[in-house]
Parts: C-alpha cells; structure tokens; sequence
C-alpha cells in the first residue's frame, strides 16, 4: 500500500444509469483525515456519486482508487478488505428492520472478525453507549425516533473502526439540535479513529462546521464546478452558483441577490 | 355574492396595441373562457403588443392566472410582448412568479420509423433479457447453496427457523380450510358420476388418489404463493427501498446468501410438511360428504387403504418441493430487483404472485406429463 496517494482518488469518473447521464469528468482527491462534503443542489447526483464511492455502483467510465487500489479491479477478496475499512450511513438509516440495535451492529463483527458471542455483545454495548444509545440493545429500528435511527446506523458503521465514513444526508429530517449534536458526534468519531470523512449534505451549517474539503456537483452542467475548502470557496470561488450556493442565496460579495 | 360571467374584450388600444379588458368572476367556481377562442381572436391582429387592462368589478383566483400563463406562452412564442402593469397587484405578482423560471423544453421524440415501431425482436429481445436476468439470479442461488454446503455462507439459522415458522404453523389455519373444501368438491364431483354406475363407493379412491397426487400439492402452492411468496416479494422490495439491501452487500454480505436462502429453504423444508397435512385434511372432507351418500367411514377409509400407496405419495411430495422452490425463487427474485418506490414495491409482489402460479401450473403440467409417460 502506498501512504503518499491520496485517500480517495476519483479520477475522470463518469455516472449515467443506462443512457442516462447523470455527471460527468469528475476528478478529485480526498486527503487522509479530510472532513470532505459532497455538495450541489437536489437531484444533481450526490448520493450516486457516495454509491460509487461505496462500490455499489460501477462507473461508466473512469475509476476510483483507495489508497492507490482501485475497488473496480480488484477480485473478491481484495473488495472484501478494502470495505472491511469503510463504515457507512445511509439516507433512510438502511438498518435491518428485521433485527435490533444490538443485531445490527453486531453483523458487520460477526462478519469480519473472529470474536465470540460475548466479546461482541461488549463491543456493541460500547458503540451503542457512544452514540449515546446504551441499553437500546434490544429495541427494534421502527420502535426508536428518526434521529435515533441515525446514531444507530452511525454506530454500526463505527463497529470496526473504520478507515473511512461515509455519511449520506446524516442530519436530513432532524431538528437543528440533533443534527448539531450528530456533526459533533461524527466529528469526536473522526478525531478519535484517525479516521477520513465523506459526507453528502447540502446543510449549510454542517459544511462549516466540519467540512475542510468539498466538491460541488451542478446539475445542468453535468460535472463538477468547484472543489476545495468550503470556506474558502464561499470567498472567493469563480463560480457564482457556487457562491450563491454557499451564502444562501447572497451573492458572494456581500449584496443580495 | 354578485356572479357575473368572467369575459373578456379585445379593442384596439393606443399605439399598436390590443388592449383585453378582464371583467367579471374569474375564479375556480365559474367557467372560464377558453384561452384558444381569444388565440384565435388574436390571430386576426396585427399588433406587437398586448395590454391587459382590468375592469372594476372583476373578481380573480387562480383561474386568471392560469389564463394569464397561457397569454403569456402565446405571446412568448409569437414573440409579442404582454404588458401586465394594469392588473391588480397580486395577479402580477403571481404571474411573474410562475414565469420566473422558464418551462421545460420536452425534446420532440424522434419520430421511430414503422419498422421500428412493429420490429417484432423488440418484445423477443426483452424476453431474452429477462431470461438471462432470472437465469443469473438462480446461478448465483445455487452457488450461494453450493458455499452453504461448504459451511462458508452467510446465512444465519435465526433467520431460517423464523422463516419456517412464517411458514408452517402460522400457515395451518388456511390450509386446514382450504384443503378440506377441496376434499369436499373432489368427493361432490366424482359421487355424481360414479352414482350413475352405483359406484359410490369408489368415491373414496377418486379423493385420496386426487389429494395426493394433485390437488394436495396444488392448492397448498397457490395459497402459499399468495401468502408467504407475496410477503418474500414485499419484505426484500421493502429492503430495497430503505437500502437495506445497500447496506448489506457494502457490509461483504451476499444478499443471496443473507436474504433469498433463508427464505427458499424455509419453503423448500416445510411445503411437503404442508402436503402431508392437506393431504390428511382433504380425505377427511371427502369422508364427510361420502358418508352423506351412503358410503360409511369405515367402508371410506377400508377403500382408501387400497389406493394410497407411497407412490401415489410421493408424487405429491416431490411436486411439492418443485413448487416450494418455484414460488421462494419467484418471490426473491422479484423482490431483489424491486425499484426504489412504494409503487414498485406493489408491481413486485403482484409480479410474484403472478410469476409463481403461472410456473406453478406449467411444472404441474410437464410433471404430469412426464409421469404419465414413466408409467408411474
């Protein structure tokens, strides 16, 4: 494994279902440690491009390399290892409805490693207790609330220790304080893993409170418009929709649109 | 309330312009003149610009505006200018509003040439996909059975025993009802003929031979089709949309192994247990309507044992298997390709059950054909 590549290096990824094109050309990297924000506006493929992050999704052209390996060319088992590295959260929670907290988040360990039943159940009551979910064990997705379920599904996707989170719109439909409380969470979980970030949100407050890298996706374009420090780009970037984007609707220097 | 008629007329305004003078009700409850007799009034005219001037006593809602976009895309495209400054202030608000953000421009579909539209290896083609989709679904189901046998599938026995639960006892009620009616007509329709030979008797080998061999099976797979490969459908198309099933294979789990195994060896396991039953059942309730038609239970059940043998069984049984694992593939299958929406959801379960009588009935057919001519 090389340690001087980039993280994640996406490189001339294009994403179309069919003959539908959905973005195109995009080229970036995510550094370890990144906080990296996935943004754009509704519908311009931000989830897709987190699916094809995760290898759900195989590109239509391009590649996407971890650590210099590309997950597209590798065989099984080396698919298996690279996703042993990855904890993620889905949009809709994406936990098994059929099985509790404590089942859910024991899969992934019952999957990858080689621990007994008991030693599990410690692990799990662990990572329920740092989302802040101890003694839920037993409660199944449908009986706890909405902003539960994300710290559930944040606390199976940290059962390994990952290398990597990815988080799909982690604060979408929680009130302002859940979703603040969610962005410290995720960002004492990165700080204590080591661990490299990709989230998709387009909450204003989120990116700046955590994000040190993004890239902005444009819908009518097709491809990426602007890539870099959020902050940064709220400043000074070339693109005015990115600007806008960023302000809120005000255009970047000062005057409102 | 006063109701006047919502109208409008179109003069000769100052400086080569059309003035259209709104009056009256313009609102939802009354009819609204349609916006193609005043396109074709303007048709007529020769001016640039068209004013909209309103009457005092007009009353609006959405309806004038709806008939302020249609002048408004008129003029658009007749490149005429539409000038709204004389209506109320909240109809041009409201009109500006809805014209901020230009329509979408639906490309013309390219007009397909007739050979297209009747090419006959397009619905051949589409059937040859689906084909080769379901035939890979099965591939990776037997190598998923193949890593169970090797002890290396992620299948997990919690899972299968609920399964076999779902499916066996919860499902004993409707059996129970079911196959005894269907003993019931069996027995109905052969003492009819049979009475005409004063056979009434042989009633008893017309029930048992049809329950095991036919019947048994049968209506067991088409309730358990509609009950448990209607419920596989709708639990895996539900996981699709909540993208459990996402979650699942970016965990390395192979959904095959995970969700449809579980569920086909559930059904494998417990529908010739379920044969078994309706068989017993469905002889019970050709007793009951024999023993009205003179044919007591003794003489029923004496008769019986001379037909039931274990072949006549296990032809039953082995059916069964066969349409166990026609009615899980049919139910995974379309529950693993669901889209992502409740409707999709609906489209799988319904394809489910659909897919799985009509190939329920087709391996009823072959088997029976089969074994019509292995003399058995």
């Amino acid at each position: 494994m090389t340690t001087d590549a980039p993280h994640i290096h996406v490189e001339q990824l294009t994403m179309a279902y069919g003959s539908n094109l959905i973005q195109q050309e995009l080229t970036f990297d995510v550094n370890r440690g990144d906080v990296f924000v996935i943004m754009g506006g509704s519908g311009c493929g931000k989830s897709t491009l987190l699916k094809h992050m995760i290898g759900l999704y195989e590109p239509a052209v391009g590649d996407i390399f971890y650590a210099g390996r590309s997950f597209n060319k590798t065989d099984d088992a080396g698919r298996f290892q690279l996703r042993r590295e990855w904890g993620i959260t889905y949009q809709s929670g994406g936990l098994f409805s059929a099985m509790t907290l404590a089942e859910n988040t024991a899969l992934p360990l019952q999957q990858y490693t080689k621990l007994g039943a008991t030693e599990i159940a410690d692990i799990v009551a662990y990572k329920l207790a740092l989302v802040g979910l101890a003694g839920y064990q037993d409660y199944y997705p449908s009986e706890i609330s909405g902003g539960m379920q994300k710290r559930a599904g944040l606390a199976r996707a940290i059962a390994l220790d990952p290398d990597i989170l990815f988080f799909d719109e982690p604060s979408a439909g929680l009130d302002p304080i859940s979703s603040q409380l969610l962005d410290e969470l995720i960002l004492q979980m990165k700080e204590s893993l080591g661990a490299t970030v990709v989230i998709v949100t387009h909450e204003l407050a989120s990116i700046f409170a955590i994000a040190n890298n993004s890239v902005f996706l444009d819908a009518e374009t097709k491809t990426m418009i602007a890539y870099g420090d959020p902050k940064q780009l709220r400043e000074d970037s070339s693109e005015e929709k990115v600007r806008r984007f960023l302000a809120r609707g005000k255009s970047g220097n000062g005057s409102t649109a | 309330m006063s109701s006047a008629v919502a109208r409008y007329v179109c003069s000769q305004g100052p400086e080569q312009s059309t003035d259209i003078c709104f009056s009256g009700d313009w609102t939802l409850d009354a009819p609204a003149p349609a916006f193609t007799t005043l396109a074709s009034e303007l048709e007529q005219q020769q001016n640039r610009t068209l004013r909209c001037q309103v009457d005092d006593n007009l009353e609006w809602d959405s309806a004038l505006i709806a008939f302020l976009l249609q002048c408004h895309n008129y003029c658009l495209t007749r490149e005429l200018t539409l000038d709204s400054s004389a209506l109320p202030d909240g109809a041009r608000k409201l009109l500006a509003l809805s014209t901020a953000v230009a329509s979408l421009e639906i490309a013309a579909a390219e007009p397909k040439s007739l050979l297209e539209r009747l090419n006959p290896s397009a619905p051949l083609l589409r059937l040859w996909h689906s084909l080769e989709a379901a035939l890979e679904f099965i591939g990776s189901v037997s190598l998923a059975l193949g890593a169970l046998m090797r002890g290396r599938a992620n299948t997990r026995l919690t899972d299968f025993l609920n399964f076999l639960f779902e499916a066996g006892p919860k499902a004993l009620g409707i059996i129970t009802l079911t196959s005894f009616l269907v003993g019931m007509i069996l027995a109905y329709l052969g003492a009819a003929q049979l009475a005409q030979f004063g056979a009434q008797v042989y009633v008893a080998d017309l029930v048992t031979v049809g329950m095991l061999r036919e019947m048994g099976a049968l209506m067991t797979a088409v309730v358990m089709a509609g009950r448990t490969g209607a419920a596989y459908a709708a639990q895996l198309g539900t996981m699709q949309t909540r993208e459990e099933i996402d979650a699942i294979v970016t965990l390395g789990i192979s959904p095959v192994e995970f969700l449809v195994l579980p569920r086909l060896l559930a059904l494998i396991v417990i529908m010739p247990l379920l044969v078994i039953y309706a068989n017993f059942i469905g002889i019970l309730g050709g007793a009951l309507v024999a023993s009205g038609m003179g044919v007591s239970l003794t003489q029923f059940l004496e008769e019986t044992r001379t037909v039931i043998t274990l072949t006549q069984l296990n032809v039953g049984l082995g059916k069964a298997l066969v349409f166990g694992t026609l009615i899980a593939l049919a139910g995974c299958y379309s529950g693993i390709n669901c889209g992502r929406s409740s409707a999709a959801v609906g489209e799988a379960t319904t394809n489910a059950v659909v897919t799985a009588i009509v190939f329920l009935i087709v391996a009823d057919a072959a088997i029976n054909i089969a074994l019509q001519n292995m003399g058995i």
